[in-house]
């Protein structure tokens, strides 16, 4: 019996070392930020902001953080992807400060009280491989073939070689966009190849003949073929101009209107200053070389 | 500390570390099942397994395209894998000279190092090109394909686990069918095969186990699109190909997101189904030994 009760106990202590193992492990990580949000020093812009979503995004916003803590280096900041709904759905829930989506709004998340503040344009450029001889496209065209209703380049003024389409998942923003600023409403057919990412559907799109599809413009290489929008190829000018339609704009979504160290941010990303050094470098539009509306 | 108090710390210590593993599967088990089976609060059982309309956009979340395609490229790749792969053991273990055994086995471990990701990037850049020339198919992606890489995929699997199977059939059996005035092949086909059959079984099943479990190879190579195939060389999608797709930009707690937590419950039954059989097998063979 005594025999049996020292086992039980061992057994006990054993696990109790390791869940305190365990434990030990996320507190650890925990302390470092604990302490810094204690050192307080007065009249400065402090404290943390938490922001995900577009990954899109994500590097212009990570030159942003840099270059902000060379100002404020009493802020933290956590920029983590995830997606532009997935950023809506966590700021509209408060898991972070600031929500970072490169599409609208979702329906069902207009009566949370979030407060979009515009921070790029986002261009896409549509792009074929090398040997489809088209140059233009006309967006019903592109609707056509997109919805799968054209098979064949050469019902577009191309050669006899079957179309195939090479796009983003239903979960991209990408998509999202490419279906409300040309599709507006139809759907895409599922005859189509999906590739994860920007540059895996550059990839795919250079090395298969006939394939068309799109990117978002600092993609746009060498290696594929950029295709006109109803004859305007895609410049800043030809946008600023209202020419050129294909780009959305990218959001920063906040729960109310933004303050402290989160609006600081906010204003620094928005800033002409930063804008001009970075966005365009970046393969975005300007704030200020956006159409007006 | 005396001998035998570390003698039982440690052995407890190993006794933590068995229920810790058992402790972790159940809850794998039951993560997966609570945040799967929430599906059903939007999406009829019907839509799901017998409809092949995945729409998020709408609210339809049918899976039946991403099921039947992992079942499918499962089959076909185990069809052109298993034959392949049994007659490699058979070679390796009965009928190679010794130094080439040497040299064959180890040659097939390292097949087992080699990476999904690499298979999947040879195969975007070699065998989508060939089967897109070869066979003068539009794009190239698609079950073809992503079989003819699944085949390669799970023949080391195959071959190691076969030819340890082919490898413990008694000599006497063979040497008593041989004298008896059989051939060599007759030998092989009516004694050793039939007698490393359960074996055999276990390494084509567990080869299925991998197959329909691939990822990244699969993702890369099927084109990943919601549709029922119309032949061998269109584009489709498989269950975990659909889930590591759509995952990463899928909020977590939607209908959506949990429809892909359903996907990944029925990929670990199918899963789990295919261990069962293979233990089912293989406590046959005990009893015939």
């Amino acid at each position: 019996m005594t025999n049996l009760m020292k086992k039980t106990l061992g057994l006990a202590l054993t696990m109790l070392v390791g869940m305190s193992l365990v434990a030990g492990c996320g507190s650890s990580t925990g302390k470092p930020a604990a302490s810094k949000d204690a050192a307080k020093a007065p009249a400065k812009i402090e404290g943390k902001v938490t922001a995900s979503g577009s990954t899109a995004l994500l590097p212009l916003l990570k030159v942003g953080q840099e270059e902000f803590y060379k100002l404020h280096d009493k802020v933290t900041i956590n920029i983590s992807g995830g997606g532009s709904f997935t950023g809506q759905k966590q700021a509209a829930s408060g898991a972070v400060n600031i929500g970072n989506s490169d599409v609208d709004l979702a329906a069902d998340l207009k009566d949370k009280g979030l407060v979009g503040t515009d921070l790029v344009g986002i261009p896409f450029v549509f792009i074929v491989n090398s040997d489809v001889s088209v140059d233009s496209l006309t967006t019903a065209q592109y609707v056509d073939i997109l919805t799968g209703k054209i098979k064949n380049w050469k019902d577009v003024g191309g050669k006899d070689e079957k179309i195939t389409i090479i796009h983003r998942a239903k979960s991209s923003g990408s998509r999202a966009t490419i279906a409300a600023k040309v599709l507006k409403g139809k759907e895409f057919t599922d005859d189509a190849i999906i590739q994860d990412s920007n540059g895996a559907v550059r990839s795919a799109i250079a090395t298969t003949p006939g394939a068309i599809g799109y990117v978002d413009a600092a993609y746009v290489d060498k290696t594929v073929k950029p295709l006109k929008f109803e004859g305007v190829a895609y410049t800043i000018d030809a946008v600023t101009a209202g020419k050129y339609p294909v780009y959305t704009v990218g959001h920063m979504f906040t729960k109310g209107q933004p303050a402290g160290a989160v609006k600081a941010f906010i204003e620094y990303v928005t800033s002409k200053d930063f804008q001009d050094k970075n966005v365009e470098k970046q393969g975005f539009i300007p704030l200020t070389k956006l159409p007006k509306k | 500390m005396d001998k035998k108090k570390i003698d039982k710390l440690a052995s407890q210590l190993f006794l933590v570390a068995a229920l810790l593993l058992g402790v972790i599967i159940i809850a794998i088990l039951i993560f997966m099942s609570k945040q799967g089976l929430v599906t059903f609060k939007d999406v009829s059982p019907q839509e799901f397994f017998f409809s092949a309309v995945w729409s998020p956009d709408n609210n339809k979340f049918g899976a039946l395209s991403f099921i039947i395609g992992s079942l499918l490229v499962t089959l076909t790749a185990t069809l052109v894998g298993g034959p392949l792969g049994i007659l490699s053991s058979l070679f390796i273990a009965k009928l190679a000279p010794g130094w080439m055994r040497n040299i064959l086995k180890p040659a097939v471990n390292l097949y087992m190092a080699i990476p999904s990701v690499v298979y999947g990037f040879i195969g975007l850049t070699v065998v989508v090109p060939w089967v897109r020339n070869f066979f003068h198919v539009a794009g190239g992606f698609g079950i073809f394909t992503t079989s003819l890489i699944l085949a390669i995929m799970i023949l080391p699997t195959i071959i190691s686990i076969s030819t340890d199977a082919l490898g413990g059939v008694p000599r006497e059996l063979e040497e008593g069918s041989l004298a008896l005035g059989a051939t060599y092949w007759q030998t092989m086909w009516h004694i050793v095969l039939p007698t490393a059959m359960p074996g055999i079984a276990t390494a084509i099943v567990l080869g299925m186990a991998r197959a329909i479990g691939e990822t990244m190879a699969v993702q890369m190579v099927i084109g990943n699109t919601p549709q029922l195939p119309k032949s061998i060389f269109s584009p489709t999608s498989t269950l975990p190909s659909e889930i590591v797709v759509e995952m990463g930009n899928t909020p977590f707690g939607s209908a959506w997101g949990n429809s892909l937590f359903l996907m990944a419950l029925v990929l670990l039954i199918i899963s789990l189904l295919l261990i069962l059989l293979v233990r089912k097998i293989s406590a046959g063979k005990e009893v015939r030994a």
